[in-house]
Parts: structure tokens; C-alpha cells; sequence
């Protein structure tokens, strides 16, 4: 029941709302209920099993196909992150000019399609769900953007679509290599069938997974598409994609091509540390570069994706655990940044570093919501960011350690805590140019944050904040899950 | 005795944070209420903690996935943390009541003492965690706070900087620490500091890891401790509100990586490279920010280099595998140089925030109370007998005598500095005629800022004794040559003492003018360049290829070569909705008849 109220109300919300119903109420009313329906599934999950709230509906019993939803402890914590950030899209949503009604039903077409692909225990609808994602994506930039709105629109159009077919195809030759008799869309049983595929058949479908999740989740070099992506999207856009619909991507490698392909993620564990260092080490340079506000949160966010990309190269639980855990921390501190950042544009017109200063004088709200996203993304402890890559970290040094001479994961971890540098001075930096020192003349009567918008800030904080707190909270519900995907030996080298 | 307490001491500013944060960000005398009774409450209950001699607390899980990975948040209570607790609520909380007169018409009090009370917590955190995760997370904590603090007038441009690069700095070091704490928890499997205690063998069959890993951990301690070559943070922290650089600056944070590796004695005195290491680099400190506060004209800038070169004794005295002589020195160093800090700031404030010294002049006869305490405070810190510094100095010493002598004498010589810049500082200041309108006006501070010179004051003066010390501390037995060492430091300090009294006598501009002394050996400049032809080298480069190259080979290339896909870019202008659902449907029949013909 819960797993179909958390995709359906979205959904019909986004068909009511498009039908005439009043948008915001509506849409602000289905994002709260879709948020207490994912908190009581939080309250209520056992996780001695290891899914809970299954409900399924066969579909066609000749192709086995049925609609499945469930829970793991995996989907239920993204889950929680696509219903929070979705309460708090919405409720940044400022004054729409035009086609109010359509933009409102755009955001709640991602939540749901974001929130199906999450909780389907079923491949073709964890794929379908996506894509019903990645539809009003495209259309919130093209119609509501900003600056070159078409450009934008159109390049990440061609790299997500790339990205999915890519995508499309490994899963299909995926769902082709397990015998016949065995084949079904179903994970569980997916999972279980594919024991038998053979060492090389799964380097090649790990392959594809891996580029196609990957341009998905703006893996370098496939990433540039983001930057320009977030800083043209209207806020909420950019809060729902980077905060949640990205996540799909990371969720399916650690849903699908690691627990299936194990020995295709130990061919290919060069390749992604490779790649994840670039998205680290290389992304971050380029961020400390950014002028503007939008893109150096833009490219930030790529960065972080490499912690993760680090979390799921060390192949034990400790480090798949931490990435999971920084998918949601990541998810709701760059949503809270990209909420913050529109608000500034609203009133300012640009996002230039060169042209602001000071903010935190006449927009004290701002200031401190920004203050705490900034921190909260370079990993302050408190912070969920913070335990998070505490655990990919330890995780990833662990593979592989000896004492007599460092190996890869050991030096891709050192240069990853490099990283933890490198943001620090791309995240402060920004904040000292926009909210600290000397303030411009002509803002000195910019109107604060309208006080309502206290209301999302906390909602996005006080869950930081909890798990930073209280890591053992979702540690707790991962380990299992990721126990139950890594019943075939992990790939640790 | 409940075993809750020294939890309810650490959790207790992080309420009053949160409460100011929360509540009463627009009653500032509130919260000044609040932040200031939070602090003495926690200084009673420090004490009460004190008296106590065995207290058994429960660990709480924070991260538990064993066997692989454990930290819980436990607390460490032993003579230790016990003398650390009572230091830091006692001087925090005078210091608190300070800042009520130092930062009464502030327009941002609520946020100062906000982060007042999350500095404490931190700092707290720091002193109670038993594993080395936990430690970490106050450690980064404190960062933070002290960078809100001197960055607490966020408008200044010079506060936005240096709290950034405070920050920064603090983070490089936090970098080698966190790899420290890695390599040590990949031997040993535990990150709790009694475990790691236990399976040391595991460590010390590979010496050259050891030493790698003591080391790495070392550099938590640079950046904290301001050690060269990271010291560059410290002297600019100067920007925060004077209570701060008294409190965070000179007093508690930057002793923490003192503290830290005393806490960790057991790993670094396990590697002898590397305690020559960090010997050397206390030693390094220790003269070289002597030489360049000779040169200072900023009455905080002088308490902040010598503020580092007295941590550079305390790192020498760790180096010198004593960590009872470093921590005699961080506790008789806390009440002077806490001391000396908040008598400047009373100065600061009386001449509407002139801080040269050479606008000064005359003061000893206005500020009375000011000056007779800030000649205390001068007196411990120049090691002149029976003051506390003497004889936390002279152990040091002793010790450097006994183990290494080449430090030995650097240590006399940066005796002779110290007592040689100090006398400079309290000549130009307090004697002489006053050169400024400024110090020819204005009046003792109030005494909710003279109170706590008077208390801090008695430690200073005291806290050097046995009968005082031994309360505290285990005082390192020192078996030292004779009269040999305490002689000799006197004699260098009556030197440096002789030297500044015939050089700054009466003089109305500075006799002596070394640039480089002056520009601290053109430190910052050299960072500077670093920075700007590696990072910023590197961002350039990144950017124009992520711009021109990556980008170009990818979607641009290809729009700009196959225009046949321009129609779909129309569709997109037109937000035509049946092009994607077209394209979304073809997708589904792909997978639906891959999975079913084939």
C-alpha cells in the first residue's frame, strides 16, 4: 500500500493539476502526504526482512511481467530523499508567469517517476519510471529557463537520451545472458538468475551499465552536460534533478551492476576509479575556476558524485553504505544550495561573484540557510555529508590495504580526501563572494527570504542534521540490504 | 556521582547554540544571558567532575558495522581530560563574561555568543572523545566556529579573508590527520584509542608505516597548533573580536593539537624519526615566530606570534617525548597569555580600535588595572622567576638540555626574543607620552572586563608552583644539570630584557626597520605565488579544457556537424510533447521485443 501511494499520489496530482486544479495547493498537498507516507514506511520498516510493503499486480504472466513495488532498505532511504526534496521544490516554486499549471505537473512528473523507478522491484518499470523522469526535465528547462535556455535544453536532451539507450541496451542484453527458463523482469529473481552468467559476458553488459548509469549521473567525462543543465534550470528543476532524479543513476549501480555483474565490476574497477578521479580531482579544479554561482554549484555537484562513484569502487559494505548515505546527504544539501542560489538570482537578476558581496547583511536568512548547505556539502561533521564520507572513505582505504606499499584504492583515497580540500576552497570561496565583505551599493534594500520559506530550509536541514547525528539510523537499514546484494562473493580485489 | 555529568557538560553549549540559534536571535542580552550561564554552570559541573575519581560512562553507537568499522561516541575521563575540562570552562567562562562588556553595543551579539557556545562545545568534544572519528568531528567543529568567530564581521573584507584562510589552512592539515587516522585504523581495526593502545605491535612491526602514520597525524596537529609551515592562519585570525583571539587563539583551540598528540603519546613516542620530526618543527616555530613578532606593530599581531612561538615550545616538549612538560606549559600558557589577550582587548577598546602600538604611549597611567595586569601577564610569559612561565619554560628546557642541545640553544635564544619583544611591546604601550589623541582620552574598561585580568591574574602568577600544579597536573621529574639550565634562562631573558629597555626608551618611532622581519618572511607572498601557479594553474587549465575540449568533442560537435537532428531541437522549441512520447514509446517497444522474440 505505502509503495503505491508514495508513485501514485504525485502522479495523480500531476494529472489533476494539469486537468485545472488549483496547482500549488494541490501540488503541496500531494508532496505532504507523499512525505508522511515515506516517513511512516522510515518508522515502521523491519528490517530483519529484507523487503518490506511488497505490492505487486501481474501484468502478463507469459513474460512474467508484473508490477511490483517494494522496499528495500536501499529505496526506502531514496525514497525519503525524493519525497522531502520534492515537498521542498514545490514549495520554492516562486511566482510562475506563464503555463502555471503545466510547471507545477512537471515537478510532480519527476517526483513520481523518480519515486517509481526507486521502489519498483521490477527492471522494465524501474526503467519506464525514469524515463516518465526525464520527460518534463527537458520541457522545465526549455520552457521556464533561463539564459540559453534552448542550448541547454538540448544537450542535456541528447546526453541523457544517449545515456538511456546505452542504458536500455545493457539491460536488455542483461535480462538475455540468464538461461531461458530463468529470465524475468523481476529483481529478485533477476538477482538470482544471473549467478549464472558467464565472467566475460558480464565484463561486456557491466560495460555498458557502467556508461550508461554513468553519463546518467554526469560521470567523467560525460558530465559537462550538468553545469550547463542546473544553471539554465528554474530552481526547482535544478533542486528535483540534482537532488533526486541524478541519484537514479547511483541507485542502479548499486541496485543492478553490482550485485549482478560482480565479476564485471571487478574487470572494470581500473576504469571507474579512473573516471571517479576525474570526477574528483579534474571537476574540482574546474569549480574552483567558476565565476558564477549556478555553475560552480552546477560543477560541484558533479564532484560529488565522484565520493560516491568511490563508495561503490571499494566493494564492501562499509563503502556501499557511505554512498548510499551521501546520495541522500548529497541529495538534500544541493537542493537546499540550488534553492538558496534562486532565490539570489530572483532578486539580484545574476549570480556573477564579481557583481555581489555582502548578502548576509541584508538577507541574514539566506545567508544562514546558505551557510549551512555550503557546509553541509564539504563535509562538516553534523552533517550527514559528513558520515557519509567518513564511511566511504574508511570503506574505500579498506580494499586492498597492506601495510607494506599503498595500492589503487589507497591512493584514489588519498587524492579523494583531496578533494574534501578542494572543496572547501570552492564552497568558502563562494560564500565569501555572495554573502561576505564588502556589499555593493544597490542591494542595500534586497528583501530577505519571505518568512514561510523557514518551513523547507528546516525540513531540508533537520534531516541532515538527524542522520548526521544519528548515522547508525540508516546504517542500520542499509546493512542488510547491501548484505542481501552482496550474497555472491563482492568484488573486492 | 551520576555518570551522565560530563555528557550533560558537553551537550550543555550545544543547547545554549541551539537555543540563541533557535530563539533568541533578536534578544541579544537573552542570549548573552543564556550563553554566559550555560559556560558557568559548565565550569561548576567541570569541577564537580574534578573531584571525582573514577567515573564510568557508557559508549553510544555512532557508526556501528562490526566487526569492520565501530565508532561510538565515548568519553575519556582520566587526569587528562579532567584538567582540560576545568582549563577551558574556567578560562571559557571568564572570557564569557568578558565579552559581555567587550561586545555590548555589537549589532550581531546573539550570533557571537551563538557561536561562543558552539566553540565550547567543540573545544569540549575535543577534550572528552575516547577514538579518534569522534575527536575528528570536534576537531573539524572547532574549525568552524572560530571560523564564524573571526569572520564574525563578515562585511570587513580583511574577516571574510582570514576566516577563509584560517579554514583552509586548518583543513590542509586536516587532510594529512584524516589519512593519519586511516593508515592507523587499516593496522590496528579499531579507531578507539584504548584498542589502538593494546595492539601497538601491530604498528610497530612496520617502523616505516609507523612513522608515516604518526606523522600524517602530526599534521592535524600543524594546522591546529599553527606550526610552521601552516602557521600563516594564525596572526590573521587576529580579525575576530579580541575576547576570540584571547579564548580560541591563544588559550584553547590552537593548544588542541598540543593536546591531541599528547592524547595520542603512545603512537608518536612509538616512532623516534618521528618525534625528531616534530621536534624540530616546535623548535622551528618556536624561533621563528620569535624573530618575526621583534618586528610587529600591531598589538595582537605580537600576542599572536608569540602565541605560536610558545606552542612551538609545547610541540618541541612532545617531540622531546614529554607530554607532561608540553602540557605544563599549555596550562601555564593558557592563564597569561588569555591574560595578555584580554588586556589588549581593553586597550582596543578604550582607543575606538586603534591597534598600532605606535599610536600609543603613556597608558600605564590610565589604565591602571590594565597595565598592572598586563605586566603580569608579561612577566609569566617571558619566563621572568617565580611567574608560572618560568618554570613550565625552564622544564622544557631542561628537557631540551638533557636530550638534544642544538634545540636547547635555540630555545635560549627565542627566550632572549621573548623577552625582548614583550618588553618592547609594554615600553611603547604603557610608558613614554602618549602619540595618538586617542591615548590621551578615555578610561578603564568596566569591570565586567578588569574582573576577569584581576582572576586570571592570580593564576599567572601561581599556577607555575608545585602546590598549585600538582592539583592538575603530573609535573615531568626533572633531572636536569644543576643550576645549569633555570641560570641560563634567566640570563637570556634578562638579556632580552636589557636589550628592549635601551633600544625602546622613550622612543617615538621604531629604531630598527628589518623588511623581512617585518613582511614574516615573506610567508604569505610565497603561499600566495604556490597557490597561484599550482591551484589556480590547475582550475584555469581544467576549465578551458572542460570548455573547449570536452565539451566541444562532445554534444556541441556533434550539433554543429549532423544539423539533421535540428529538427528535434524544434520539437523541444515547440515543448511538443508527442515527439518525446513517441521517442519514450519506441524505448518501451525495444525492450519489450528484445525480451520477448529473441
Amino acid at each position: 500500500m505505502i509503495p503505491l501511494i508514495l508513485v501514485f499520489c504525485p502522479l495523480l496530482a500531476a494529472v489533476a493539476v494539469l486537468a485545472g486544479a488549483p496547482a500549488r495547493q494541490t501540488s503541496l498537498s500531494a508532496a505532504a502526504i507523499t512525505l508522511l507516507a515515506a516517513l511512516f514506511a522510515f518508522a515502521n520498516f523491519d528490517h530483519t526482512q529484507p523487503y518490506n510493503f511488497i505490492t505487486s499486480f501481474p501484468m502478463s504472466a507469459e513474460w512474467k511481467l508484473n508490477f511490483s513495488l517494494g522496499l528495500d532498505g536501499l529505496s526506502l532511504i531514496m525514497a525519503l530523499l525524493t519525497a522531502i526534496v520534492t515537498l521542498a521544490a514545490i514549495w520554492f516554486t516562486g511566482e510562475i508567469t506563464r503555463h502555471e499549471n503545466a510547471f507545477y505537473a512537471c515537478l510532480l512528473f519527476i517526483s513520481a517517476g523518480a519515486m517509481g523507478a526507486f521502489v519498483s522491484l521490477d527492471l522494465f518499470f524501474f526503467y519506464a519510471f525514469h524515463e516518465l523522469a526525464l520527460i518534463p526535465t527537458f520541457l522545465l528547462i526549455g520552457i521556464w529557463g533561463s539564459g540559453d535556455r534552448y542550448g541547454a535544453a538540448w544537450k542535456i536532451t541528447i546526453y541523457l537520451a544517449t545515456g538511456s539507450f546505452i542504458l536500455l541496451l545493457g539491460l536488455i542484453m542483461l535480462y538475455r545472458s540468464v538461461p531461458e527458463a530463468a529470465r524475468s523482469f523481476d529483481l529478485r529473481a533477476l538477482q538470482t538468475a544471473s549467478r549464472a552468467v558467464p565472467a566475460d559476458v558480464q565484463q561486456n553488459i557491466y560495460l555498458l551499465l557502467l556508461i550508461g548509469f554513468g553519463i546518467l549521473i554526469s560521470l567523467f567525462p560525460f558530465h559537462t552536460w550538468a553545469p550547463e543543465a542546473y544553471a539554465s534550470a528554474p530552481a526547482p528543476a535544478a533542486m528535483l534533478h540534482a537532488g533526486v532524479l541524478k541519484k537514479f543513476g547511483l541507485y542502479g549501480l548499486l541496485r543492478i551492476a553490482l550485485p549482478m555483474l560482480p565479476e564485471g565490476a571487478r574487470h572494470w574497477a581500473w576504469l571507474l576509479i579512473l573516471l571517479l578521479l576525474g570526477n574528483i580531482i579534474y571537476v574540482g579544479l574546474v569549480t574552483i575556476a567558476q565565476e558564477k554561482l549556478d555553475w560552480m554549484l552546477g560543477y560541484s555537484s558533479v564532484m560529488h558524485m565522484g565520493y560516491v562513484f568511490l563508495g561503490i569502487a571499494s566493494g564492501n559494505i562499509l563503502g556501499t553504505s557511505g554512498a548510499a548515505m551521501l546520495m541522500f546527504a548529497h541529495g538534500l544539501s544541493i537542493a537546499l544550495l540550488f534553492a538558496i542560489a534562486g532565490e539570489v538570482r530572483a532578486r539580484t537578476g545574476t549570480l556573477s561573484f564579481a557583481d555581489l558581496g555582502g548578502l548576509a547583511k541584508v538577507m541574514p536568512l539566506a545567508g544562514l540557510a546558505f551557510g549551512l548547505g555550503a557546509f553541509a556539502s564539504i563535509g562538516l561533521p553534523g552533517f550527514a555529508n559528513f558520515a557519509a564520507e567518513v564511511m566511504v572513505f574508511f570503506g574505500a582505504f579498506h580494499n586492498g590495504a597492506d601495510m607494506e606499499q599503498f595500492h589503487v584504492m589507497q591512493i584514489a583515497t588519498l587524492l579523494g580526501l583531496w578533494g574534501v580540500v578542494i572543496s572547501a576552497v570552492y564552497m568558502l570561496r563562494a560564500y565569501r563572494a555572495v554573502f561576505m565583505g564588502n556589499m555593493p551599493e544597490r542591494w542595500a534594500s534586497l528583501p530577505d527570504l519571505r518568512g514561510y520559506f523557514r518551513l523547507p530550509i528546516t525540513l531540508l536541514v533537520a534531516a541532515l542534521l538527524y542522520v548526521g547525528f544519528f548515522p547508525q539510523m540508516f546504517v542500520r537499514i542499509l546493512t542488510p540490504t547491501f548484505q542481501n546484494y552482496f550474497s555472491q562473493k563482492v568484488a573486492e580485489q | 556521582m551520576s555518570s551522565a555529568l560530563p555528557y550533560y557538560i558537553l551537550l550543555l553549549p550545544l543547547v545554549s547554540a541551539a537555543a540563541l540559534l533557535l530563539f533568541t536571535r533578536r534578544y541579544a542580552s537573552l542570549s548573552a544571558f543564556v550563553s554566559v550561564g550555560a559556560s558557568i554552570i559548565g565550569f561548576v559541573c567541570a569541577c564537580l567532575v574534578f573531584r571525582e575519581s573514577e567515573f564510568a560512562t557508557t559508549d553510544l553507537p555512532w557508526i556501528d558495522l562490526r566487526p569492520l568499522f565501530y565508532v561510538p561516541i565515548g568519553l575519556t575521563l582520566d587526569g587528562l581530560s579532567k584538567t582540560m575540562l576545568v582549563l577551558v570552562t574556567g578560562v571559557g567562562g571568564l572570557i564569557h563574561i568578558y565579552s559581555l562588556g567587550y561586545m555590548q553595543d555589537d549589532a550581531g551579539k546573539s550570533r557571537y555568543f551563538a557561536s561562543l557556545s558552539l566553540f565550547m562545545f567543540s573545544m569540549l568534544g575535543i577534550i572528552l572523545a575516547n577514538n579518534f572519528v569522534m575527536m575528528f568531528i570536534f576537531w573539524e567543529l572547532v574549525g568552524v566556529s572560530s571560523y564564524l568567530l573571526i569572520g564574525h564581521w563578515f562585511e570587513r573584507d580583511a574577516a571574510a579573508e582570514a576566516a577563509k584562510k584560517a579554514f583552509l589552512t586548518n583543513r590542509i592539515g586536516d587532510f594529512g590527520f584524516m589519512l593519519g587516522i586511516l593508515m592507523v585504523w587499516s593496522a590496528t581495526g579499531s579507531v578507539i584509542f584504548r584498542d589502538i593502545a593494546g595492539k601497538m605491535t601491530s604498528l610497530t612491526s612496520h617502523p616505516g608505516y609507523l612513522t608515516i602514520a604518526a606523522l600524517l597525524v602530526f599534521c592535524g596537529a600543524v594546522g591546529k597548533s599553527a606550526q610552521f609551515p601552516l602557521h600563516v592562519w594564525l596572526p590573521d585570525a587576529m580579525e575576530g573580536p579580541t575576547p576570540i583571539s584571547a579564548l580560541i587563539h591563544a588559550a584553547t583551540m590552537v593548544a588542541a593539537g598540543v593536546y591531541m598528540l599528547v592524547r595520542v603519546g603512545f603512537l608518536i613516542q612509538a616512532s623516534a624519526q618521528a618525534l625528531h620530526v616534530i621536534a624540530w618543527i616546535g623548535t622551528i616555530t618556536a624561533v621563528m615566530a620569535g624573530l618575526i613578532a621583534t618586528q610587529q606593530n600591531d598589538i595582537k599581531r605580537i600576542l599572536a606570534y608569540s602565541t605560536l612561538s610558545q606552542l612551538g615550545y609545547m610541540i618541541m616538549a612532545v617531540g622531546l617525548a614529554s607530554g607532561e612538560a608540553a602540557m605544563f606549559h599549555l596550562f601555564t600558557h593558557a592563564f597569561f597569555k588569555a591574560l595578555l589577550f584580554l588586556g589588549a582587548g581593553a586597550i582596543i577598546i578604550m582607543l575606538h580600535h586603534e591597534q598600532n602600538i605606535w599610536k600609543m604611549g603613556g597608558l600605564g597611567k590610565r589604565l591602571p588595572i590594565t597595565c598592572a595586569t598586563f605586566l603580569i601577564g608579561t612577566l609569566a610569559l617571558i619566563g621572568c622567576p617565580p611567574f608560572s612561565g618560568f618554570f613550565s619554560k625552564d622544564t622544557i628546557l631542561g628537557l631540551a638540555y638533557e636530550k638534544d642541545k642544538l634545540i636547547f640553544y635555540i630555545g635560549l635564544c627565542t627566550a632572549f626574543l621573548t623577552a625582548f619583544y614583550m618588553l618592547r611591546l609594554v615600553l611603547v604601550v604603557f610608558f613614554g607620552k602618549p602619540r595618538s589623541d586617542n591615548a590621551l582620552r578615555g578610561d578603564e574598561a568596566p569591570f565586567v572586563m578588569t574582573g576577569p585580568l584581576l582572576v586570571l591574574s592570580v593564576p599567572a602568577l601561581l599556577a607555575g608552583f608545585g602546590f598549585f600544579a600538582k592539583i592538575f597536573l603530573i609535573l615531568p621529574r626533572v633531572e636536569e644539570a644543576g643550576h645549569v639550565v633555570p641560570t641560563l634562562a634567566v640570563v637570556a631573558m634578562l638579556l632580552g630584557v636589557i636589550a628592549a629597555v635601551s633600544l625602546y626608551r622613550k622612543r617615538e618611532s621604531d629604531p630598527i626597520d628589518l623588511a623581512f622581519l617585518r613582511k614574516r618572511f615573506y610567508f604569505d607572498e610565497l603561499y600566495a605565488w604556490l597557490i597561484d601557479i599550482t591551484q589556480e594553474f590547475l582550475a584555469g587549465l581544467s576549465a578551458f579544457i572542460d570548455h573547449w575540449i570536452i565539451d566541444a568533442l562532445g554534444v556541441r560537435g556533434a550539433s554543429t556537424t549532423t544539423w539533421g537532428v535540428g529538427s528535434l531541437l524544434r520539437c523541444l522549441q515547440i515543448g511538443n510533447l508527442q515527439a518525446y512520447a513517441f521517442i519514450f514509446g519506441l524505448g518501451i517497444i525495444g525492450l519489450i521485443y528484445f525480451a520477448v522474440f529473441k
